[in-house]
């Protein structure tokens, strides 16, 4: 604690370049900050729930759409809990560019299937009543300024309406928000009746688009997983069990090599930042090379001197990191406000902790060569200025 | 007036030491505003000043000055670097990721003409979410617009699109393989399509022909080896090239793929046109018949749409990084200039009091930093260039399959960023040049 003015008597030596090495390792780590939260969001969608809930797609391809048939015989393999369906719907509101996932499926057994999704009693069993009745999650309802009660016209893109009509009108009874925050993602889609669909549309009638299923035991799921697939092996309508989280991580695996693009991206970046950073603080201690002899003349020790000069560059990189990854949790909102969704992502637990961790390990490697300079300076050769 | 000084001369001084910075920051909207709107302008400029710096005697002072602290670079190389690096690490990555876009870009579009069209059920916005029956497909095809080959057939091919899982080479998990089905006109749609081994595929056979970034991005569709679609093995006979986005795909006989998925339609219809004008008259035909009801679009409107929200969102997201970067590495030079100015204050005052005036004092930093910018920015693009060029990815594409396409390092992305590296090396030099210009000589002097 008694070395703490004379840290801050270091770092106020040079105001502008403590500035400016600050605001660098600023940006560096709000830029860190955006691109970890991509990262994360491509590696790990919904890492927590959904273990013990399986998807049962074609095995040939996700737009196979399976028979309804299917149901039963998933219902009745051993140690399957509960099962539901879904549909791509792929309908368009307004503007292609308003782009939401909106589903078919079967109110009752859907909502018990994903109890993340939460929404009041009375409209739950609106939606379950009513046949044209649809859900929308909180952010979406936001987005388009959607209230219970509207009327929410979709175009289709794959199903047109039996009766001839350009659009499927849908009756929004109810707006359901995600139990964690971390789920938020969950409330940017819409839900409508499987029947209401099935019997309105011209083609695919009495198919689903893939199975969900929860199974009773989570350390059994894979084998009930081939279970599942081995009742229709060589069937006309092959199927693929995976667990949920699989199944999202192929999806993610199919945008492309983003993740390894953006890890490319980081390393050019920290490259940079340990070059900028390591060179500024050797200058500067260069600089105070007779400053660091009196300092030992006084009695200073050899080790007290290099964790000044280690806490200096430890201080400078905490800092500016924290202020970056501040400003990138600030400017993430903004961005996916900016993007129309398209690019909603937020700063999660492990970004922060992965950044303060390199914070700690850049500060360690720029600090330690001129600490360790610093340690072994002779002080007649320093105070000469040799 | 009192011997100590008054809020008024204190605020006074301030103010005299703040307008130059003032000026500065003017200085570098104004280099922005013109940098941005008229690179031409800047280039005639340049000339202007490069005139200036041989021909009159400041211009060589200030030439003389700025060689003397190029020479002292090797001496600074430490210091420098961090210039140098710190820009060629933002050029980079703006390079990288522009070419990224303009690659999926030109990939996309490269397979759109003005005079070949595509008919899609109306209001499907991908061949995949589009069905059109056969009726209706004999109705397009026989529709006016459309070209007709010798035999008086017309030139259109109607197309079924479906998705197989097949393995990636590079990840070895499951992706989307796109399959197209084609009619026998297909290859008179598209003349770019050629086979650059093995054979055509023979109509009626389980036969297809794979195109080059599809063969290179997933694995077992070499010659010889078979793909199972809807539990039927199909062979591959032959690989093809089209330098466009139906390289991604597989290529079989219609008729034979929409039998295999028991389809009884077909998806799209693909047409040349008798001229590119001719699409108004092939699409008054077609929504005024009133059996049909189907959207035609030029085959450069659908794939420019396709290419168009990835190609933005890769735009922004490359503009948005190396801004942040570019911030990063201002941030940096201007400690590098400002120490090197600092390191050499001496000397700069003991040339200004033989009489050197602050202008070639300034232009002489400027010129330094700009150096070590364009140093940067050339090392940046050529390490984008020899990394990227060329580098072949795939994304999920709109028909739910890979799209395979090639990082583009054009010469256009290469001068747009050595126009960014020279911009923040403008902003790095500026503020300590003035510095440098404005410290009183005799302050200067006693500096160490």
């Amino acid at each position: 604690m008694k070395y703490l003015p004379l840290l801050f008597a270091a770092l106020m030596r040079k105001k502008t370049r403590t500035l400016l090495t600050l605001l660098s390792v600023a940006a560096a780590f709000a830029l860190f900050g955006m691109l970890d939260a991509v990262r994360v969001a491509f590696n790990a969608p919904q890492s927590v729930i959904g273990i013990d809930r399986l998807i049962t797609s074609s095995r040939l391809s996700l737009i196979q759409p399976l028979p309804y048939a299917d149901l039963a015989r998933i219902e009745s393999t051993p140690g399957v809990k509960a099962v539901t369906y879904a549909s791509w719907f792929g309908g368009i509101y307004q503007d292609p560019k308003n782009f939401f996932p909106n589903f078919p499926v079967e109110p009752e057994t859907y909502l018990d299937m994903y109890p993340e999704l939460v929404l009041p009693q009375a409209q739950r069993q609106a939606f379950i009543k009513m046949r044209t009745g649809a859900i929308a999650g909180q952010a979406l309802a936001d987005l388009h300024d959607w209230k219970v009660g509207d009327k929410i016209p979709l175009r289709p893109t794959i199903y047109p309406h039996r009766d001839g009509g350009e659009v499927w009108t849908f009756d929004l009874v109810g707006i359901f928000e995600a139990a964690q925050p971390e789920l938020r993602g969950s409330e940017k889609q819409m839900l409508f009746h499987h029947t209401y669909f099935d019997e309105g549309r011209e083609i695919g009638q009495g198919t689903v688009g893939w199975y969900i299923v929860r199974v009773e035991d989570a350390s059994q799921a894979d084998q009930i997983a081939q279970a599942i697939d081995r009742q229709f092996a060589n069937s006309a309508f092959e199927t693929r069990t995976q667990s949920e989280r699989e199944f999202q991580l192929s999806f993610a695996k199919q945008i492309g090599d983003i993740g390894l693009i953006v890890t490319a991206i980081m390393a050019a970046v920290f490259f940079t930042l340990v070059l900028l950073t390591g060179n500024t603080m050797a200058q500067s201690i260069r600089e105070r090379i007779p400053e660091l002899a009196v300092l030992k003349t006084l009695g200073f020790t050899n080790r007290a001197v290099l964790l000044l000069v280690m806490a200096e560059a430890l201080v400078l990189l905490l800092l500016g990191g924290l202020i970056g990854l501040v400003l990138a949790a600030l400017a993430l909102p903004v961005i996916g406000e900016a993007s129309s969704g398209q690019l909603d992502v937020a700063m999660r637990p492990e970004s922060w902790l992965l950044g303060v961790g390199l914070m700690a390990a850049i500060g360690i490697l720029v600090g330690l060569p001129p600490a360790l300079k610093a340690m072994r300076l002779g002080i007649v050769d320093a105070l000469a200025g040799r | 007036m009192s011997e100590r000084p008054t809020a008024w001369s204190i605020a006074l001084t301030r103010m005299r030491s703040t307008l130059p910075t003032l000026a500065a920051g003017l200085a570098v909207a104004a280099f922005f505003g013109i940098w941005i709107l008229a690179p031409t302008l800047v280039i005639a400029l340049a000339l202007v000043f490069i005139g200036w710096l041989v021909l009159t005697r400041t211009g060589r002072q200030a030439l003389a000055v700025a060689r003397v602290g190029l020479s002292t670079v090797p001496e600074r190389l430490g210091a420098t670097s961090v210039v140098v690096v710190g820009i060629a690490g933002v050029v980079g990555v703006l390079v990288a990721l522009q070419a990224m876009a303009a690659g999926f870009e030109a990939t996309l579009t490269g397979a759109g003409s003005d005079d070949t069209a595509l008919v899609l059920r109306a209001a499907a916005n991908a061949e995949l979410s589009s069905a059109l029956d056969r009726p209706s497909t004999t109705l397009i095809i026989q529709a006016p617009g459309i070209k007709r080959d010798a035999n008086d057939r017309p030139v259109a091919s109607a197309e079924v699109v479906v998705v197989a899982s097949v393995p990636k080479r590079t990840t070895g998990t499951d992706a989307n393989l796109e399959v197209r089905g084609v009619g026998p006109a297909a290859w008179a749609v598209r003349p770019q399509v050629r086979i650059v081994e093995g054979r055509r595929f023979r109509p009626g056979l389980r036969e297809l022909i794979v195109g080059q970034g599809a063969l290179q991005q997933f694995s077992g569709v070499e010659i010889g080896d078979s793909i199972v679609l809807n539990n039927q093995d199909w062979r591959i006979v032959g690989v093809f090239a089209s330098g466009d986005t139906h390289e991604s795909e597989v290529w079989g006989d219609a008729e034979s793929i929409a039998a295999a998925y028991r389809r009884n339609g077909f998806q799209s219809v693909a047409v040349r046109l008798t001229e590119a004008a001719a699409i108004e008259r092939l699409r008054a035909a077609l929504s005024a018949d009133p059996r049909l009801r189907v959207d035609v679009e030029t085959t450069r409107a659908y794939y420019g749409k396709q290419s168009e929200r990835l190609t933005r969102v890769i735009r922004a997201v490359g503009i948005g990084v190396a801004v942040m970067m570019a911030l990063g590495a201002v941030f940096g030079a201007l400690n590098t200039m400002y120490a090197a100015v600092a390191s050499r204050a001496r000397e700069i005052a003991t040339l200004r009091a033989l009489g050197f005036t602050g202008l070639p004092v300034v232009v002489a930093v400027m010129l330094e930093t700009m150096a070590l910018a364009c140093a940067g920015g050339i090392l940046g693009a050529g390490i984008a260039w020899a990394l990227f060029h060329g580098f072949t990815v795939s994304t999920l594409g709109s028909n739910f399959s890979q799209v395979v396409f090639q990082f583009q390092v054009t010469p256009e992305l290469l001068i747009r960023g050595l126009q960014w590296a020279l911009g923040i090396g403008f902003i790095g030099g500026i503020f300590p040049a003035l510095r440098a210009a404005s410290l009183p000589v005799t302050t200067a002097l006693r500096e160490s």
